[in-house]
């Protein structure tokens, strides 16, 4: 390390106080961006479960559909006109849609029922206890081990329950990538048995699911899909017409965007004062330094590297005080939707970039500004 | 008569403009020699502490040129002249200017540390400094921990570390009482002053005059009088 960085380090580390304040702000402001950023992107993300766990390729759905819970049905020869499509490789229905459920001990809960292809069995979750050809057993339904599984009393395989007076089966436990966003569990069936259980409309497809032959056919899915008044979206677009709708179309992005703004300004605040006061302390004694024979870069280096250290080690403590506390949250609220994801980090990482930056700008004139001989004149 | 280490010719300083305009120093030659110490005397405001920044490569002079050993101080670039008075001029302020987060020997390694010499080297540098001022078991305590007198010795430390060949002092007696005053210039005299040093002291204590070789006085920004030191007459 140089020398003169050292005597930063030194000045900034030796006083405590100014230390800890400064490492407090920034170390409450990263804690902040990031927490407001982590719940946007865990809300997000569950807002996209159904489209994250089935994993298709291309997502057929009526152009009015905003999000994969706000099914509108489409006709069943859409299917048949689909698998016509040169390029699609293949084609099946899926169902997705809620339920009543009656529980052992007389309680109802809502759930989430998806029904995949008969056939095929496309968009199974992966089962960590029963075998998967169960599903075709009588009333057979596997149930889903996310954060939302002991509001089926933690079922197990043969426990059963009431469907509209029709008995369902647990007969797999299965994990999924994400838990849905609106706090309610996730049964998986057949397609066919969840049409014959719930109640529906006419048409009774929620989506279709397509694989394409070659990534090259996409383009051509989507707009032979269109022509048909219908729309194709691949996995990712569908994700992001979601991310949109609850960014742009609900309060939750807004609100979230305020919080994590008046995070930061919080953070700038806190920092920017306390390390210009800092600075101004300190002035005199730069003073001293140039007229010793600093040299402006030399200070200018020394304000940079207090800054950066500030900032960076602030970061690391508020991403760290964030973890613990999400993971201390997640313990007695596992369906706790917040993850840190690298854009949050790196979103932060930027921010506190611009608060060390504004910091440290202010301090930089001051102290390029200083005289030699204004502390000759006292 | 001993080489001559600064010499200035014809400065003049002023602040200001218009009707608030301040000539702070008028047309004033300075000498000062290898072996010497001169002091620059004079009431407040008299311009003392504005001729004692333009030879020292701080202030820039409106007119009039500074030689330190023969360099023209002021036709160098602002980064030559800070490398300059790096190695060639060491400074004690009026209130020291020690840094109360630093240790005392790393205070006194500072102007080592500008230099780019190792941290560890401009360390055991300082601590022979230290222990040529009498305050080797001083050197891991704060400055703060310090009496005045200790920090005035401290700031000198700093100031010879780099084995400068001209040594500034401001007012290094104002914050001291008149015993520890006298004894900190009595020592700068015996310790610090040789043959290859030129020491310039700006103060108005009367009772360290016997200390000094020559004595220039100011006045409204003129030198309106030089003599010959006390310390020859004793």
């Amino acid at each position: 390390m140089p020398g003169i960085v050292r005597i930063a380090y030194k000045l900034l580390v030796n006083d405590r106080a100014k230390f800890t304040a400064l490492l407090v702000g920034i170390t409450f402001a990263v804690f902040l961006m990031i927490a407001m950023t982590s719940l946007f992107a865990g809300v997000l993300k569950r807002g996209s479960a159904t489209v994250i766990n089935i994993g298709a390729s291309i997502w057929v759905m009526d152009p009015a559909v905003q999000t994969v819970a706000n099914t509108i049905p489409i006709p069943n020869y859409v299917l048949d006109e689909v698998r016509s499509i040169p390029g699609v490789k293949y084609a099946v229905p899926l169902y997705s849609g809620g339920a009543l459920l009656k529980l052992r001990d007389g309680f109802y809960q809502a759930a989430n029922i998806v029904g995949i292809d008969d056939t095929s069995l496309f968009g199974r979750p992966r089962l960590v206890e029963g075998n998967i050809q169960d599903i075709f057993a009588e009333n057979a339904f596997i149930a889903i081990d996310d954060s939302e599984f002991s509001k089926l009393e933690n079922p197990t395989i043969g426990t059963t329950f009431e469907l509209n007076d029709h008995r369902g089966v647990i007969v797999g436990i299965a994990k999924v990538a994400s838990s849905g966003l609106f706090g309610v569990p996730t049964l998986y069936t057949t397609y066919n048995r969840a049409l014959q259980y719930i109640p529906n409309t006419r048409f009774t497809i929620s989506y279709l699911l397509v694989e394409p032959k070659t990534r090259a056919d996409i383009p051509v899915i989507e707009r032979q899909v269109q022509a048909a008044g219908y729309l194709a979206l691949t996995k990712q677009e569908f994700i992001s017409k979601i991310t949109k709708f609850y960014m742009y179309q609900t309060g939750i992005g807004v609100n979230l965007l305020i919080m994590t703004v008046t995070s930061f300004i919080i953070g700038l605040s806190i920092s920017g004062q306390t390390f210009y006061t800092f600075v101004i302390e300190n002035l005199e004694k730069f003073g001293a330094l140039k007229a010793i024979g600093a040299k402006g870069h030399e200070l200018v280096l020394m304000i940079l590297f207090q800054a950066s250290l500030v900032a960076l080690t602030g970061y690391g403590a508020g991403i760290g005080l964030c973890s613990i506390v999400l993971w201390l949250t997640r313990l007695y609220l596992p369906d706790y939707a917040a993850i840190i994801t690298f854009t949050n980090l790196i979103l932060a990482f930027v921010m506190v970039v611009i608060i060390a930056a504004v910091s440290s700008y202010f301090g930089v004139r001051r102290v390029l500004r200083i005289e030699p001989f204004d502390i000759f004149r006292g | 008569m001993a080489d001559v280490a600064i010499k200035a010719v014809g400065l003049n300083k002023w602040f200001g403009e218009g009707l608030a305009r301040t000539h702070a120093v008028k047309d004033v030659d300075f000498e000062a020699c290898f072996g010497e110490i001169v002091y620059v005397v004079g009431p407040s405001g008299s311009g003392k502490t504005t001729m004692l920044s333009m030879i020292s490569g701080i202030l820039r002079p409106n007119s009039g040129t500074v030689k330190i050993e023969g360099t023209d101080l002021w036709s160098l670039s602002n980064d030559a002249i800070a490398e300059f008075r790096l190695h060639k001029i060491g400074f004690v302020f009026q209130d020291y200017h020690l840094f109360p987060r630093l240790t005392t020997e790393e205070n006194v390694a500072i102007p080592l540390i500008l230099q780019s010499q190792d941290w560890e080297n401009a360390i055991e540098e300082a601590e022979k400094d230290l222990e040529a001022v009498g305050l080797k078991d001083r050197a891991k305590l704060p400055p703060v921990k310090l009496s005045g007198g200790e920090q005035q010795r401290v700031a000198i430390a700093r100031a010879i570390v780099s084995r400068p060949d001209i040594l500034i002092l401001d007012e290094p007696t104002a914050s001291l009482d008149g015993d520890t005053g006298r004894m900190i210039i009595s020592f700068v005299r015996q310790h610090i002053l040789n043959d290859k040093r030129c020491i310039v002291i700006v103060t108005h204590d009367s009772r360290i005059f016997e200390f000094a070789d020559r004595i220039l006085k100011m006045e409204d920004g003129r030198v309106t009088a030089a003599e010959k030191g006390h310390f020859h007459e004793e």
